[in-house]
């Protein structure tokens, strides 16, 4: 490409470029900020102000206990691995028998799936939570991973459409080889649909890390099954208004997202992009 | 089992018809059991509560339609469902921000990545910890305020973000764009990158210049996923949720419909008249997507709706 000359219409594409990304990155940096001062600073100091040390970290030390940051991290790294290979497992299934075999009934199960996907999963907690209780899934790791894999139709979405791109005389010559069904999906489709499975781990992965109104219902006890997204509950109370404390345990639930995205930029690009359609 | 059965009971798993449908039931029993218990018990139960004057535990009276009439009668739910269209007219602007930044950010532009990353990432960032940080954004005196302050507006002039009513819903409407602008933006950049390149080297020999591509190659190209992001949005604008209760809580006149529907459920146990709203906001949607559909059709033909 050539490289052409500052003309007016260029210089104004960046000035909004660099508008746009101020504005993106200012409530983040203006946290980040504020988390490096201490209480006496933090009063002085304009928001906007840089802090007198960057290498202040009161504020993340107090934040990593107050907020069980330890045991939040555990918590959700636990429920990050089990829903995802929960996700996987139950999304594949599906859409392979409903993509690969013919059989009565069939149309009414893709469909009880795909009308699923209409529904906002927030609205069903009314009723959900009765249920919850009577299952007896309320306060337990178990019960919500089991409530966030059993409401995960994207992941089906995602996988039938991958299922369609594997041509069926693969299936059929591994069959005719004497390959049970069974063999066919574990060594032969399962394999093939890494890409797929990318995408959903992406997917499901971000938005059980950001997940907050379900955990807050169902992991009520703040002491024992806080996660990462509820850590910062905490705060609400009897910190309310000292920002220099929630300003780092804000940061706290950042960093890690942060790095994975720098590692991961382009899978959860592709990820967001083939599966956002949907939700 | 037996032991001269054996052979028989082999032979009978080996019919493919067997084979078959013992595959689709172990594949199949768990997924299913979850959507009917997680999906569609909720959904009977419901519509079952919406009868009901009760809560969750304790005796319950059956009102019949009552709860109906009050989901269009009290003041507070039609506040709400009013408050939906705050978050309307932000995703109209979110769409059109994202449109723009993934038609520049689709050719080559210097840190096009950095651009790309800093849009994107408050996507990322977690409910809660969004919430901190605009009452922190918009709390009296500090970003905002110090900011607005720098380009020349009074301190002492400016409302109070959050709390007072002429503003504070166009405040956290304004926060739902700052974090779903850059997923907009990435899904438009994928449909982008799935253009053929070819179309642009035609245009560009042909002298075309990079607006008279994006309106005769990239807009066209682009109708059927943004209309479908148009329909998406008014569905969203409707169930908007984590805005409102992670910011506010929905004090000050900031609940929308869903936010109301939770503090009527888990709050003052009202589960009858939450259950009632929730059947009224899914007829919402339902008849949002049949229109859709039918609107998707008639623009686009049939098969391109087969995707929707």
């Amino acid at each position: 490409m050539k490289n052409k000359a500052l003309n007016p219409l260029r210089l104004a594409t960046y000035a909004t470029l660099v508008l746009g990304a101020f504005v993106s990155l200012l409530p983040l940096v203006t946290v980040l900020l504020a988390s490096f001062k201490d209480v006496k600073e933090f009063g002085i100091s304009g928001a906007l102000d840089l802090p007198k040390s960057w290498l202040y970290l009161q504020n993340y030390a107090t934040a990593w206990t107050k907020a069980k940051m330890p045991l939040a991290f555990w918590n959700t790294a636990l429920i990050l691995f089990f829903t995802l290979i929960g996700s996987v497992i139950t999304g594949t299934m599906v859409a392979y028998i409903i993509n690969r075999f013919s059989f009565k009934g069939r149309d009414l199960v893709k469909g009880a799936f795909l009308v699923a996907n209409l529904i906002p999963g927030v609205t069903m907690q009314v009723s959900t939570y009765q249920i919850m209780t009577t299952l007896g899934l309320v306060n337990s790791i178990p019960g919500i991973v089991i409530l966030y894999t059993g409401t995960d139709i994207i992941a089906i979405y995602i996988f039938l459409q991958f299922f369609d791109s594997i041509p069926r005389s693969l299936d059929e010559a591994a069959y005719i080889d004497g390959a049970s069904y069974f063999t066919i999906f574990f060594r032969i489709l399962f394999p093939l649909v890494k890409p797929a499975t990318v995408t959903v781990l992406i997917l499901k992965g971000v938005s059980v890390y950001k997940e907050y109104y379900l955990a807050n219902l169902y992991l009520q006890s703040k002491t024992r099954y806080v996660t990462i997204s509820t850590s910062l509950y905490t705060f609400t109370g009897e910190y309310g208004n000292q920002y220099n404390y929630i300003c780092a345990g804000v940061m706290i639930t950042i960093i890690p997202i942060l790095i994975a995205f720098l590692f991961l930029q382009r899978y959860i690009y592709n990820g967001i992009a083939r599966g956002a359609v949907k939700e | 089992m037996e032991r001269q059965q054996k052979p028989a009971l082999q032979s009978f798993f080996e019919q493919r018809e067997v084979q078959k449908w013992l595959v689709i039931i172990t594949f199949t029993l768990v997924p299913i059991a979850l959507l009917v218990t997680f999906t569609y018990l909720p959904f009977v139960k419901m519509v079952e509560f919406s009868f009901f004057k009760m809560k969750y535990l304790g005796p319950r009276t059956f009102i019949g339609l009552k709860n109906y009439q009050d989901v269009f009668s009290r003041t507070d739910t039609k506040a709400a469902l009013v408050n939906s269209f705050y978050y309307m007219g932000a995703g109209v602007i979110q769409l059109t921000l994202a449109l723009y930044f993934a038609t520049i950010l689709s050719f080559k532009v210097r840190m096009g990545n950095f651009f790309k990353a800093a849009l994107f990432f408050p996507y990322l960032v977690c409910g809660i910890a969004m919430g901190f940080i605009f009452r922190y954004f918009y709390t009296r005196g500090l970003v905002l305020d110090s900011v607005l302050s720098l380009i020349g507006f009074d301190k002492a002039e400016l409302p109070y973000w959050l709390k007072e009513r002429a503003i504070n819903n166009y405040s956290i409407a304004a926060t739902s764009i700052w974090r779903y602008m850059g997923q907009s933006m990435v899904l438009f950049i994928g449909a982008i990158q799935s253009i053929s390149p070819e179309f642009y080297e035609a245009a560009e020999i042909d002298g075309a210049t990079k607006i008279q591509q994006f309106r005769y190659i990239i807009f066209p190209m682009l109708k059927p996923i943004v209309t479908l992001n148009i329909m998406l949005m008014v569905k969203g604008s409707f169930s908007a949720f984590e805005g409102p209760y992670v910011i506010t809580n929905g004090m000050n006149g900031t609940a929308t419909f869903v936010v109301l529907m939770h503090q009527l459920a888990h709050e003052a146990g009202k589960v009858g008249l939450a259950s009632a709203m929730a059947i009224v906001l899914l007829f919402i949607i339902l008849v949002g997507t049949i229109l859709q559909k039918v609107l998707y059709n008639l623009l686009f033909g049939e098969k391109a709706g087969e995707r929707a």
